[in-house]
């Protein structure tokens, strides 16, 4: 019987094929939409995701100045760190990984004609180690290197591409304030940062190096840290903050002049921010699927009045008002199925297409588009109702007899 | 063959409209119909003989009295019971054989079948049994507009006997026909009257084709003016 009802249902859906398209339009959008925000949304917790795997999972950052709140925080005021900050944290704290005192600088970087400015980074071997950075060729620094601060280099991506375009620069010599030094290593592929920054365009050099020939004093401007599990983030960060407070005298009550700053921080906000978007876009697709839904029940009952004689004939051969009401909520939920359907399909295309103009990974959820489809033959049924009932609860005579 | 009774109405009527609108097409209809009976029913136009018929088959229902069909109280029935009645026991055809226009002559014949949730197969097989009842085996795939008149009564009809209804009520099946064609279908239902033992009623408002049945009853203004059974009783004696 409902496969006689679904029969008939498709026969009359492609009698009117435009008119049934058009009614379902609103479904359309209203899948559609939804589908693909949460797609995108999807793509863009994802594309966070990596990138914060990417820079070093479990990473902790240790800023000077207090937390920035909102606009601008207190900064500069407060006292920068020094090596043995960083060398304490490693000695004294259970959990770490490795422990990377880095200060940077924008910096041009010339090699023969050709110079860019980029950013300068000193610090330790432990940086790669830190950020989880392996190299794409060459060696990071010797011990007896670092120990003596000697002017040795290790280059991103994007600097040898724009310095050394035709030349292997390992062995090379590119100079920072008109001092040389040699490049021992290059480091592998990053890419673009979800700020849209270019995380190849550094030359890394010793952290001796960079006080004795470049900043000129000892301060270390932010220390980072891995954490060896992922459970141990929380503890780590404490333990961190209660040692920094103790080596910069700041007496209970006080202010912290410092930060640690938790980079799944920066990525639950982000996420909240692409979740929040997702609740607003959704309930735009909810009040289109809500307009969807009254364009199905208007057109039901169109149908109704245009085959009010069809269900007289029906009612005087033997059908049942269950029937004739089975007959058009099939109806109407294979119109609005039809609907999602669709939506489907548009939404698969805008997200695919949306994701490479946004450069977000296309990452459709499964879940999602079952829900949206199951929530469009819902309407059908609620939309499709009162029409259909109306229809069952004809008077067989005055059916026939309309014309 | 008049025996227990098969359907017995009192005091019927029916009202249409309300208030100062208000207009009775049935004045008190006291009717008894025997199983195997064919009655033909006439009169003026407007004297109520559509609506009788209609609350004879359930697709109306009287605004007072009693219709007992073997022993069922018809009047009392619901919607839903009133549906199932039709489904269990009658048969219709209309004066403009109201076929589905977009189905084919057999996929009209096994629509009651569909309702019965018969398996396609079989339903397809009864429905092409009745087809050649009516002479309309060869055209059982063609569509109704593709068929004269008098084919599509004829599938009207084939679709009224596939279910095995006790019951047939016809509406001026004759009144969009020609005389030839008129004759052929009065031959059909009495056929089917004599060979398969249904039950007839029908409304005509030809002499003519009045005479294939056992029996005329004679509407005015919505009464019955003559119950007298001459026609049955003048065969009867033969
Ligand atoms: N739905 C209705 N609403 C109001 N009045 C109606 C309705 N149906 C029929 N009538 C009236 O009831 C009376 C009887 O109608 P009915 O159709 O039974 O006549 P009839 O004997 O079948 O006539 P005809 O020979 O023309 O078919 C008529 O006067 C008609 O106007
Ligand atoms: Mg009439």
């Amino acid at each position: 019987m409902i496969f006689d009802a679904f029969i008939i249902a498709v026969r009359e859906l492609r009698r009117n094929l435009l008119r049934s398209v058009l009614t379902s339009l609103g479904i359309i959008i209203g899948v559609a939409s939804v589908i693909t925000m949460v797609t995108l949304g999807n793509g863009a917790t994802e594309q966070v995701r990596r990138q914060i795997a990417s820079l070093g999972s479990n990473l902790l950052i240790l800023h000077v100045g207090q937390a920035p709140r909102g606009h601008g925080g207190v900064r500069g005021k407060a006292p920068p760190f020094k090596l043995e900050d960083a060398r304490a944290i490693a000695r004294e704290i259970y959990g770490i990984e490795a422990v990377a005192p880095v200060s940077a600088t924008p910096m041009q970087v010339i090699h023969g004609n050709r110079n860019r400015l980029t950013s300068v980074f000193g610090t330790t071997s432990e940086f790669f180690e830190v950020r989880d950075w392996p190299l794409a060729r060459g060696r990071t620094f010797t011990v007896g290197e670092e120990r003596a601060g000697k002017a040795v280099c290790i280059i991103g991506q994007t600097v040898a591409k724009d310095l050394f375009p035709y030349e292997d620069p390992i062995g090379n010599t590119i100079r920072l304030k008109k001092q040389a030094y040699r490049v021992v290593g290059v480091l592998g592929e990053k890419g673009m940062s979800s700020f849209g920054t270019d995380r190849d365009d550094l030359v890394v050099i010793p952290i001796k190096t960079f006080f004795r020939r470049i900043s000129g004093n000892t301060d270390v401007g932010r220390i980072e840290v891995s954490v060896m599990d992922e459970s141990l983030m929380e503890q780590v960060k404490i333990d961190m903050e209660s040692l920094m407070r103790q080596r910069r005298r700041i007496r209970p009550g006080e202010l912290d002049d410092f930060h640690v700053r938790d980079l799944r921080e920066i990525a639950a906000i982000l996420s909240g921010t692409t979740r929040s978007m997702t609740s607003l876009l959704a309930a735009i697709a909810a009040v289109s699927l809500l307009v969807g839904g009254i364009g199905i029940m208007n057109i039901m009952l169109v149908a109704v009045t245009e085959r009010t004689k069809e269900i007289g004939i029906r009612m005087a051969v033997g059908a049942l008002p269950g029937d004739v009401l089975l007959q058009f909520l099939v109806e109407s939920v294979v119109l609005s199925s039809l609907g999602g359907i669709l939506g489907i399909i548009l939404a698969i295309g805008c997200s695919i297409w949306l994701s490479k103009i946004l450069l977000v990974p296309f990452a459709l959820d499964p879940f999602i588009v079952c829900i949206s489809f199951l929530f469009s033959a819902a309407i059908g049924i609620a939309f499709g109702y009162f029409p259909a009932r109306r229809a069952a609860h004809l008077n067989p005579i005055d059916a026939l007899r309309h014309e | 063959m008049p025996g227990e009774s098969f359907v017995t109405l009192r005091k019927i009527t029916k009202v249409y409209g309300s208030g100062s609108a208000a207009f009775t097409a049935l004045k008190g209809i006291d009717l008894d119909i025997a199983k195997g009976e064919f009655v033909a029913v006439m009169g003026a136009s407007g004297s109520g003989k559509s609506t009788f018929l209609n609350i004879l088959g359930c697709l109306d229902s009287p605004t007072s009295g009693s219709y007992k069909f073997k022993g069922l109280e018809v009047h009392r029935f619901s919607l839903n019971e009133r549906a199932l009645f039709r489904r269990r026991f009658l048969g219709f055809v209309f004066q403009s054989y109201n076929l589905l226009s977009r189905a084919t002559a057999v996929e009209n014949v096994e629509l009651p079948l569909v309702y019965r949730r018969m398996p396609r197969k079989e339903r397809r097989l009864m429905a092409e049994k009745a087809l050649e009842l009516v002479g309309l085996s060869e055209w059982a795939h063609h569509r109704p507009q593709e068929l004269s008149g008098g084919q599509q009564q004829r599938v009207a009809i084939a679709r009224a006997i596939v279910t095995n209804p006790e019951l047939i009520l016809a509406d001026e099946p004759t009144g969009n026909l020609d005389s030839e064609m008129s004759h052929e279908i009065m031959k059909l239902l009495v056929s089917l009257n004599r060979d398969l033992g249904l039950t007839v009623v029908m409304v005509t408002h030809e002499d003519e084709m009045a005479r294939y049945a056992h029996r005329i009853i004679r509407f005015m203004d919505g009464m019955i003016v003559n119950g007298s059974d001459e026609l049955w009783d003048a065969r009867q004696m033969k």
